[in-house]
């Protein structure tokens, strides 16, 4: 055997030794993905329509208010300039909804439109194996996919912001001042992050449900089912489950509406729609979001009508940010553990 | 990140599977550096350290390493791979005391793919079971079998795609769940029904592949020029890949194999799904890449024709088991113990029977079975000179003369029990 070990030592070591060389140079496999995939989003058929679709149902809105947006804007918020309210006004011509709303219910299905497929479609054209039969990890493969529909997402979401702001200081006279601007884009990052909770949730589906019909079906329906019932079931569930004790004094109160409110923030939706409320409107006080502590509901209280500075709101929907986050990372996780454990043929 | 992360990040089962493990057993046995090297060589200072590794690595057989520790422990454990245990009782003590340098040790200096006693279960069902392998450099091996025999389930293994229940495998002398980076750096893979991506031409594909293996973009391209050459796809690089007829994506499959230069390739069913005239084109281009590039090529097929005029040596794959390997001519050389001869002679077939069986060596004539005009000269060897001789002889002229069982029809008959579709 020694013998057998001396005669193989040579050429072993020296494979080894050009197999270690090769090791070295950086692989950066995702990012090779991510472009691809990207390319590939940015010239697909689905961008485009949902570029129609969203940016019309997002823009449309602001089209609509400017009709009477001057008239309200000196009313609406004294000193500062009616800037936000560009997102956040909904005309009564059209239904009273503003654009946030439009973005709220639409960002959902675009993070679906761009993950559904991700994984199945590669399985099921027979790209998968020939995928990863090159040297790349495989949670490349993932990460390059979630990359790839982050970006596509921040850059439609960038393009329709860009387009409203656009309008708005052209045809409105309205420019934003800076801590207004500061308020969008933290609204557009977590508007980003709440698509990618949806996206992560889609690479999930499409991970585990091996045909792409069927993940499309699926992504969709738990997109309009919580669309559609979440905002009124949830808080039915939500008071069955942990029902609010009003009987007693406001603090035993809210310390009863506790459970419930936590219950009711598993919701992405629900997050997001406190950052948005809390970020994009600065007269909103605590007690419109999630209360966390006593101490917030009496500076929720105090404050009733005045503004609430940038870094008070951010303090606010802080929590909620985290949680989105969390909840993003943990469907990804999910996705990504299912993916590397996934046998490679169907 | 991609940097910081250690090679291995195919599925890690084994982390489970190594949990219940009696670490007992691998301390208690004192180990020379010798016997710890996975791959028989390498005494280098990585030695020592890598043993407890090589030792823990869930391509271990689990069986070779435990028996020593486990009387110590107290009673017997049945585990479920010593009630499944291929083998009869007697040799299982002889097969348990192997380390991988040991099941190892006779892998030749040239060796490019090595599979010792690899075996893949899913749950109940044996996909791999106990394959030994062993491919030299610059061979063109063919793995024979029905569909769902377990080629591609094997090949998914020496790609570190699937991680083996256990054994050894190395390939280009590397451990594919430890190393599948390096692995895939240098094989070549064209998948079982391979895909494009439809919305790219056929040279973006390739583009792409070049770029996942970093190939410089200027490289990439001319490489790339020169293999849809080669491939004969000139005219159709720059259509979408969903227009591709399947001879022409089975091509493009090819040339994605070779983007990175691979030293070696590893083919799924190549010829599925073609056209004959395609299967010979396609044939031709792989002889001539496989001259010119010298590759190292392990092909799998339950097609019989192309394997027979492509390769060095081929291996019949039977339910997971590789139940015959060696070139054809050994093949047949094993078939010569008993032999049939086929014989057609001008008037009454009758004729043959006295003059063959006068013939040393020939054991019986009958007749043949769909074919009146035909006998079947059954013989101890091959006796088709001096059986013509003594016809000659005999003043009875020969009109046909064929020894049967000497395609790899017969062969395959003989060494895959359920049928060339898979059915018993």
């Amino acid at each position: 055997m020694a013998a057998a070990d001396n005669a193989n030592a040579a050429p072993v070591r020296k494979r080894r030794a050009e197999a270690r060389r090769s090791e070295r140079t950086p692989s950066g496999g995702w990012r090779t993905i991510a472009a691809k995939e990207l390319a590939d989003h940015l010239t697909s058929t689905r961008f485009f329509v949902l570029l129609i679709v969203v940016g019309l149902l997002a823009v449309l809105p602001m089209i609509f208010a400017s009709a009477d947006m001057n008239a309200q804007a000196n009313s609406a918020s004294g000193a500062s300039s009616p800037f936000l309210l560009l997102f956040t006004y909904g005309s009564p011509s059209f239904g009273g909804y503003p654009m946030v709303t439009f973005v709220y219910l639409l960002v959902p299905l675009v993070g679906v439109a761009f993950g559904f497929d991700g994984i199945n479609s590669e399985r099921s054209s027979g790209t998968l194996s020939r995928l990863l039969a090159q040297p790349i990890h495989r949670d490349d493969v993932v990460n390059g996919k979630f990359v790839a529909g982050i970006a596509v997402i921040a850059l439609l979401l960038a393009m329709l912001i860009l387009v409203v702001t656009g309008i708005g200081i052209l045809r409105l006279g309205i420019v934003p001042d800076v801590e207004q601007a500061a308020r969008v884009i933290i609204w557009f990052l977590a508007t980003v992050l709440y698509a990618s909770v949806w996206l992560a949730f889609a690479l999930l589906i499409s991970t585990v449900v091996r045909s792409t019909a069927t993940s499309a079906l699926a992504g969709f329906g738990v997109w309009i089912g919580f669309t559609l019932f979440g905002s009124f079931l949830l808080p039915i569930i939500g008071q069955f489950l942990f029902p609010v004790d009003t009987s007693g004094t406001l603090s035993t109160a809210v310390a009863s509406s506790i459970p419930q409110q936590l219950f009711l923030h598993l919701s992405p939706a629900t997050l997001y729609q406190d950052i948005v409320k809390v970020v994009l409107n600065p007269q909103a006080g605590a007690t419109d979001v999630f209360i966390t502590s006593a101490n917030q509901v009496v500076a929720g209280q105090q404050q009733i009508p005045g503004l609430l500075s940038l870094d008070q709101s951010l303090l606010i929907v802080w929590p909620q940010i985290v949680a989105l986050t969390a909840l993003t990372v943990l469907l990804f996780a999910i996705s990504y553990v299912l993916f590397l454990r996934q046998e490679v043929r169907a | 990140m991609t940097e910081d992360r250690t090679p291995p990040l195919e599925p890690r089962r084994g982390v489970q599977r190594r949990r219940p493990r009696p670490t007992a057993g691998l301390n208690a046995r004192p180990r020379t550096p010798d016997q710890a090297r996975p791959v028989g060589g390498r005494p280098d200072a990585a030695a020592p350290v890598r043993a407890p590794e090589a030792a823990a690595s869930p391509t271990l057989d689990p069986g070779d390493e435990e028996p020593s520790a486990l009387p110590e422990e107290g009673g017997h454990v049945v585990r479920p791979w010593d009630v499944e245990s291929a083998g009869s009782a007697e040799d299982r003590p002889r097969r348990r005391r192997r380390t991988v340098a040991e099941l190892l040790a006779d892998v030749p200096e040239d060796a490019v793919i090595v599979t010792r006693r690899l075996t893949k279960r899913y749950g109940e069902f044996t996909a791999v079971d106990s394959l030994d392998l062993t491919i030299r450099k610059g061979e063109v091996f063919g793995l024979l079998g029905p569909n769902g025999a377990g080629k591609t389930t094997t090949v998914l293994m020496l790609l570190g795609l699937t991680e083996p229940t256990r054994g050894v495998v190395r390939v280009v002398g590397l451990d594919p769940t430890r190393e599948p980076l390096a692995i895939k750096r240098q094989v070549g893979y064209l998948p079982d029904n391979v895909g494009f991506y439809g919305g790219l031409t056929g040279r973006e594909n390739l583009r792409y592949t070049a770029r996942l293996n970093g190939i410089p973009r200027g490289q990439a391209d001319t490489r790339i020029d020169e293999l849809l050459h080669e491939v004969r796809l000139e005219d159709a690089a720059n259509k979408r890949a969903d227009t591709y007829s399947r001879g022409m994506r089975q091509r493009l499959g090819i040339a994605d194999a070779l983007v990175k230069s691979p030293s070696v390739l590893i083919l799924d069913e190549p010829t599925i799904a073609i056209d004959p005239a395609g299967v010979e084109e396609l044939l031709g281009l792989l002889r001539r890449l496989v001259d010119e590039h010298e590759l190292t090529v392990l092909l799998s097929s339950h097609l019989l024709g192309q394997v027979q005029s492509l390769c060095d040596r081929v291996g019949f794959y039977s339910q997971g088991k590789l139940v015959a390997a060696g070139t054809l001519d050994e093949l047949m050389g094993d078939a010569d113990t008993a032999v049939e001869l086929e014989v057609g002679v001008e008037g009454a077939p009758a004729t043959i029977d006295s003059v063959a069986m006068a013939v040393p060596g020939v054991t019986g004539v009958r007749p043949h079975d769909r074919l009146d005009h035909l006998r079947i000269v059954s013989a101890s060897h091959d006796v088709a000179a001096p059986l013509a001789t003594a016809l000659a002889m005999a003043n009875v002229p020969i009109v046909h003369l064929r020894r049967r069982g000497t395609d790899l029809l017969e062969l395959y008959r003989r060494f895959v029990p359920e049928g060339i579709d898979g059915r018993r």
